[in-house]
């Protein structure tokens, strides 16, 4: 590794800006997201900061199985990412669909539709659980090569 | 240049930061007012009353839950109560006490997050940090009582699951003394602090007539001098026993909704004290069958948000034969429409964000009739050739098969 790489690496992992979207959860990994971000868990002190827009975002958090109308939406805002760019599904049903496996408007999980890079189970996925996750998930990263 | 005399629409999520679920909002617009919003649902429609039907009264509790994750409660004892309606259990003392316990502190988690979610919407994010560090007290409170900070599965068919220790009954006290103080400053606040009020007053007027027509529920009627509780006007689990006060406001704005919401909160201490002092001894739960009785019930519950109906027809097997959940944002979302009209865009998602929106509640199937067209009344048999000759036309030809089947069936 290179230094201009290590300096782009470096600077990637202090500033995972995350993007949250719902792709039919039930609200409560939703609300463990924001728990999470929220001074008792705090996750900005990793950097992580919640962002409102695909194209500014380097992580996608997504919470929910992916429900048939929603499927379109989710591949286009993953499409709108810049790159590198990375999923975290949180909670049971974003894994594999959980509870709402075989409901007849439901795909499955997020792995159906886009690569996935973390799986953060639990039913919701606690905010504990999703710091883990994330942090896993930024370790992960140190020993990449940025582009 | 776009002439702003001219009408041009807007489209507002799926994806959009003013929205924390996906739903779909196309506005139309003339400068900054708003001549009309459409509303499109059914991002977050799972299927989940089809689902019920494929499963157990036991694990059609657990899925119920999930129709919601903030109000799961509300959901599970509502359909709980319509079952044990048609079982004709009766319910241990003790267990409607809990119920009513976890229900109460579930109003408190959903209130303080509300409070949150409405700073963070007019810009005040310190209020967000504020009352989600607050929230986290009542969050460890249901972990402690129920064993899960969300979704909490507390309650079975004919009682609750788990008992209260008086070591938890004296950390649930403490905690909401804490809680009681803090609210306090948060009424202060409300009262007192000049930027929430200038940005509130006035702003998503829903009057009382208006409030009637559009049949809101919860805190928004309440907020436009509509005195409509579920809790006082059809006593569910134990409110019946317990005094608290509806609490009104005829102020009919978003200022108005947020200090009705912020004094619920302190009733909701007052019952939950209640709750604890008069726990009664005895049993949690009684046997129920496997197997329900056939019959119908509908069941009412006052969710956070509002009124919540669940409507369960059993046909004596093990599994519902049809549920039907209307949750409280259904009944308000239409009201929000009228709110939102001859009002500045800016306003849009504080307005949408007063009714404490609820899109995975409310994501149910809804089939429309048309009534000027009559409905095709066809025998059986009639079924039988149109599905033949509708399979034909599409090359695929089911007459030899049917031959082969009678064949078989005749000898």
């Amino acid at each position: 590794m290179n230094v201009v790489q290590k300096v782009i690496n470096w600077s990637r992992l202090k500033s995972p800006w995350v993007l949250h979207f719902n792709t039919g959860a039930c609200n409560a990994c939703d609300i463990e997201i924001i728990a999470a971000l929220t001074p008792r868990y705090d996750l900005e002190r990793f950097g992580v900061l919640l962002k409102a827009t695909p194209r500014h975002a380097d992580i996608l958090l997504c919470s929910g199985p992916v429900t048939r109308q929603i499927e379109d939406r989710l591949v286009r805002i993953y499409e709108q990412m810049a790159e590198p760019k990375f999923v975290v599904a949180v909670g049971t049903c974003s894994c594999s669909g959980g509870v709402f496996n075989g409901c007849y408007n439901i795909k499955g999980g997020i792995n159906a539709v886009i690569p996935v890079s973390a799986y953060i189970p639990g039913c919701p996925a606690s905010p504990k659980a999703i710091m883990d996750g994330v942090v896993k998930l930024l370790q992960s990263l140190e020993q990449k090569e940025g582009k | 240049m776009h002439n702003p005399s001219e009408e041009f629409k807007i489209p507002i999520g799926p994806q959009h930061p003013a929205l924390k679920e996906p739903e779909s909002f196309s506005v139309a617009l003339r400068g900054e007012k708003i001549l009309g919003v459409d509303i499109r649902l059914g991002y977050n429609h799972r299927g989940i009353e089809k689902a019920c039907e494929e499963r157990t009264y036991i694990q059609d509790m657990y899925l119920i839950e999930r129709v919601c994750g903030i109000c799961s409660h509300s959901h599970s004892t509502c359909f709980i109560q319509a079952v044990e309606e048609i079982a004709g259990l009766a319910v241990p003392r003790r267990a409607l006490y809990i119920r009513t316990l976890v229900a109460e502190l579930e109003r408190i988690h959903s209130h303080l997050l509300w409070l949150g979610v409405a700073g963070h919407e007019i810009g005040f994010d310190t209020l967000l940090m504020y009352t989600w560090r607050d929230r986290e007290i009542v969050m460890d409170i249901l972990a402690e009582l129920t064993g899960n900070r969300v979704n909490y599965g507390i309650n079975t068919i004919g009682g609750v699951r788990r008992d209260i220790s008086s070591i938890q009954i004296q950390e649930t006290l403490k905690a909401m003394d804490l809680l009681e103080e803090r609210t306090k400053y948060y009424i202060e606040l409300g009262l007192e602090e000049t930027t929430i009020i200038k940005r509130l007053s006035g702003v998503g007027v829903l009057s009382y007539e208006d409030s009637l027509h559009f049949d809101a529920v919860g805190p928004t009627a309440r907020a436009s001098g509509v005195k409509r509780d579920v809790r006082k006007d059809d006593p569910y689990a134990s409110y019946g026993e317990i005094s608290f006060d509806v609490i009104t406001d005829t102020g009919a704005d978003v200022y108005a909704r947020t200090i009705v919401r912020l004094k619920e909160l302190m009733e909701s201490y007052k019952i939950v004290r209640q709750c604890l002092k008069n726990l009664p001894d005895g049993p949690i739960t009684v046997r129920a069958p496997r197997k329900i009785p056939a019959g119908e019930a509908l069941s009412r519950y006052e969710a956070p948000r509002g009124e919540d109906v669940h409507y369960v027809k059993s046909n004596g097997t093990d599994k519902p034969e049809r549920v039907k959940v209307r949750a409280p944002t259904l009944a308000n979302v239409q009201a929000v429409k009228h709110m939102l009209k001859d009002r500045f865009l800016a306003d849009m998602p504080i307005v949408i964000a007063a009714i404490d929106p609820c899109f995975s509640c409310t994501d149910r199937l809804v089939s429309l009739k048309d009534d000027d067209k009559k409905a095709d009344v066809m025998t059986w048999q009639a079924l039988h050739d149109y599905s033949i000759k509708w399979h034909s036309q599409r090359g695929v030809d089911f007459g030899k098969l049917n031959k082969k089947l009678q064949e078989r069936l005749s000898k």
